[in-house]
């Protein structure tokens, strides 16, 4: 085993934007063999804080300084900071999407002979690279074409290749399937063990305690401290983080279910998914489950009518509904939170009021004209209820750590008052504390007599929220699994429907 | 002062709810105007004469509506090249049908539908036809032109009646009349942006289209009207050039394009969509039209002039990207 050295060392690092102090004096050290996780509420300061050491933004002037095996650094930009041996996956993945996967690879540095770019040979490195990892993409793929848990592995690949000391992860399993996530352990563990340090950012305690060794925590942008993993527990990191206990958040008080809401008959699309029947019934959590990639998202996009399907037939409260476009879906009740708020779900440069709102105008307007009170009206009371993170909810959306646009877009559709709710990895990047007020939210729409389908990728959420899961395999229906078959926890239980994800019967 | 700290806080909260960002960028091009207003105040003894503020606001206004249309266009992401043309359009339609004894009213609203009718198409092409905007206005600004000249004949039209021209020439309350025109334009489309569904949509989809398709945003329409606005206020331009010209020319608005696009730019309001506004693009379109006349009065060699107003732009858009 190598000595444990310092790879590197922050002294009193301080960071802020125009009205808000995001970082107030942090101090944080990696050891080599060592994975860091740094751990801390929605908009604690962790993602400022590595974009701070890897030079994206530039920190205040009384800051300390920063230090690379001891030997203090000035870094002004991220190139700098990668020929230190410094590296970073963010959680925006921020990569070129227009790009193809091997252009990104090598973006900036791509092979030439002579100026004239050696394809093949970009081609074939980013290949192995990718085989090396076990990342199942072509090579020659449109990285915006792919999954996001896909570009997230080509980011993670990417960085790799590029054989830093220090790899950060800011929320890689975010959006990742637990065998995805199993995956990317396993290959962080091998980083761990050839010496580098890794530092882990993640919402996922029992990720945390099953990978690192030492957990720092920050709160409202300050140092809070730092602990050895196996010293403490889930409860005591809570604490630290949240400043109280949270119990049982997946113990919801859920109403009788009620008749049929939605009713989908043999839907398919070519290619995509096939022959997908299934039921939801008022006052219920409907899960559906699949890996990444297993078409869960189309069957629901078709529903809603952002995509189109070849056949089959969906009924909303026993009458047929066809939904050619979204606004058709959500003036029959359907709502759809998507899953991927970046492109999909918010508007990054408008305000946090507009994103909440942008659904309500209708109902907050008079001949087309908007009520500015209503409007505020409606954006505050999110804010307080999701505790949205912000000096006001005019500060633009992009602005946001990301836990608190998710909290954002969630506003958006929850203040819409759908009938059917169809929320796609609703918690993604949202913080212990918050989640228990989602769910809280969600428990209370179900009171109100709306029903829920839920996707998620995040097994303990799925199994502890939803009354029965459906599970896709590649597009194929596996099987619906009643909630008195499992239990939370149960391991076995887990693994029988990570099989059945994977089409194992 | 107890007054003037009240006007200030008044402006300051106007300017917050105009548009979240577009802000500072307002208050950037605001404070350019200012000093730059003050210098020539101090350098040329004319420049505050009213006889050169009336000048001065009254061929701004023309291409000040255009701008407008266009802040509507680039706030969605795209662009219209076609609004030169437009202005032609109308001041050609209008202008013949007068001289053939139509009514006046008449007239001007043939020519609008005739100009609403080119935004729309325009609209169709880029939404369904999946044509970039700037290719889809490209193309219709050469047609629209086109057919002007065929229209025409190439000829220019002129003894129009005395009640036709003398508009522009007047003045109500003591402003240009054109003047007015501008600012009830102005009005009008801050209150829809600001106020309206379809100024939110105008946002929303300058932002993200994906985002605001799946919020149930039709895209299609809100593209189909915002290219619409910005015809209908070149074809409204193109009224008042024919007023003020007293006549109607085959060539008129040519350029007009980058004038508008320059003030919106000047004013704000990002190429990238959902950032700016209309109290920008007024200030963008002064400021413009104060360095040209400014110029003129101290005698600045008008090649000069070019130079700086196209170094002007570049740098509006540098100092907008801010930092971070
Ligand atoms: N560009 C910015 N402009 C203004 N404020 C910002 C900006 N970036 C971050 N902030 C603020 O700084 C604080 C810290 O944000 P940061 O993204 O570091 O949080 P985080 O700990 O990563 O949270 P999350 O778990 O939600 O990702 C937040 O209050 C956020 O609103
Ligand atoms: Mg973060």
């Amino acid at each position: 085993m190598v000595k444990e050295k310092e790879l590197l060392r922050v002294e009193d690092l301080h960071k802020s934007f125009p009205g808000v102090k995001a970082l107030k004096g942090i101090n944080f050290q990696v050891l080599s063999g060592e994975v860091h996780a740094l751990v801390g509420e929605n908009g604690a300061g962790k993602s400022t804080f590595i974009k701070c050491v890897m030079g994206v933004y530039k920190k205040d002037a009384r800051s300390g300084g920063i230090f690379v095996e001891n030997k203090e650094v000035d870094i002004h930009n991220p190139d700098q900071a990668m020929k230190l041996g410094l590296g970073a996956v963010y959680q925006d993945v921020m990569m070129a999407r227009h790009l193809t996967v091997a252009e990104n690879f090598f973006l900036g540095k791509l092979p030439h002979k002579a100026g004239i770019i050696d394809w093949r040979s970009a081609k074939k490195n980013t290949d192995k690279v990718l085989k090396e990892l076990e990342i199942d993409v072509d090579s020659s793929s449109i990285l915006g074409d792919l999954s996001i848990a896909k570009q997230e592995m080509v980011a993670i690949a990417k960085m790799y290749s590029n054989n830093c000391k220090v790899a950060i992860f800011d929320e890689p399993t975010a959006l990742l399937s637990t065998e995805e996530t199993d995956i990317l352990f396993s290959l962080i563990r091998r980083l761990r063990d050839k010496g580098m340090g890794i530092i882990y950012i993640s919402h996922r305690l029992e990720e945390i305690f099953e990978l690192t060794d030492r957990i720092t925590v920050f709160k409202d942008g300050t140092y809070v401290d730092t602990v050895r993993t196996e010293e403490v527990d889930e409860d005591r990191i809570i604490e630290l983080m949240v400043g109280r206990s949270v119990e049982d958040m997946y113990g919801l008080n859920k109403p009788s279910r009620g008749e049929t809401v939605l009713e989908v008959r043999n839907l398919s699309k070519k290619d995509v998914f096939e022959d997908i029947s299934f039921d939801v019934r008022k006052g219920e959590i409907f899960g559906m489950f699949g890996l990444v990639g297993s078409g869960r998202s189309d069957i629901v996009s078709s529903i809603f009518g952002a995509e189109k399907p070849d056949s089959g037939t969906v009924l909303l409260n026993g009458s047929e509904i066809n939904c050619k476009h979204p606004g058709d879906g959500i003036s029959r009740g359907i709502g759809f939170l998507t899953e991927d708020r970046k492109h999909t779900g918010l508007f990054m440069e408008l305000s946090c009021r507009d994103n909440t709102n942008a659904l309500s105008y209708r109902k907050m307007s008079r001949f087309g004209v908007i009520s500015r009170k209503k409007e505020a009206q409606n954006a505050d009371a999110f804010r307080d209820k999701l505790r949205i993170k912000t000096p006001s909810m005019g500060q633009l959306t992009k602005n946001l750590s990301g836990g608190n646009q998710q909290k954002v877009v969630l506003s958006k559709w929850l203040s819409n008052d759908s009938d059917l709710l169809i929320i796609d990895e609703p918690t993604v990047g949202v913080d212990v504390g918050a989640k228990v007020e989602i769910y809280k939210l969600l428990e209370s729409l179900l009171h109100q007599g709306k029903s829920i389908l839920m996707i998620s990728s995040y097994l303990p959420e799925v199994m502890g929220l939803a009354d029965r899961i459906l599970v896709v395999s590649e597009g194929r229906q596996m099987g619906i699994v009643e909630k008195n078959a499992y239990s939370l926890g149960n391991f076995d239980d887990e693994q029988k429907f990570i099989k059945l994800a994977s089409g194992i019967v | 002062m107890g007054i003037g700290k009240s006007i200030t806080n008044k402006i300051n909260q106007t300017l917050k709810r105009s548009r979240n960002s577009s802000r500072s960028s307002v208050i950037i091009v605001a404070v350019v105007l200012v000093v730059l207003m003050f210098y020539l105040a101090l350098s040329s003894e004319v420049f505050l004469s009213y006889g050169n503020l009336f000048n001065l606001f009254r061929s701004t206004s023309i291409y000040g509506v255009i701008a407008i249309g266009m802040t509507f266009v680039i706030l969605t992401g795209g662009i219209d090249l076609s609004v030169g043309s437009v202005v032609g359009l109308t001041s050609i339609l209008t202008t013949m049908m007068i001289k053939n004894g139509m009514p006046l009213f008449l007239s001007i609203v043939i020519a609008m539908a005739a100009a609403v009718t080119v935004g729309i198409l325009n609209g169709i092409i880029i939404h369904f036809g999946k044509v970039p905007p700037f290719i889809a206005t490209l193309g219709s600004m050469t047609v629209v032109r086109g057919m002007i000249k065929l229209i025409s004949d190439a000829k220019m039209i002129t003894g129009l009646p005395k009640e036709f021209s003398d508009f522009a020439l007047k003045a109500s309350l003591g402003l240009p009349n054109l003047f007015w025109i501008w600012l009830l334009v102005i009005l009008v489309s801050w209150f829809i942006l600001t106020r309206t569904i379809y100024g939110r949509n105008v946002y929303a989809i300058g932002s993200n289209e994906e985002s605001a398709r799946l919020s149930g945003i039709s895209i299609s329409r809100n593209i189909v009207y915002v290219y619409a606005t910005s015809a209908f206020l070149s074809g409204l331009a193109g009224i008042m050039l024919a007023s003020r010209l007293a006549s109607g020319i085959p060539t008129a608005g040519s350029g007009y394009e980058l004038d508008a696009i320059a003030a919106t730019v000047v004013g704000g309001t990002a190429l990238t969509g959902a950032k700016g506004g209309v109290l920008g693009t007024f200030l963008g379109s002064i400021l413009l039209a104060t360095i040209r006349n400014g110029g003129v009065l101290l005698g600045i060699n008008p090649f000069i002039l070019e130079v700086i107003i196209g170094l002007l732009i570049v740098v509006a858009v540098i100092a907008q990207r801010g930092s971070k």
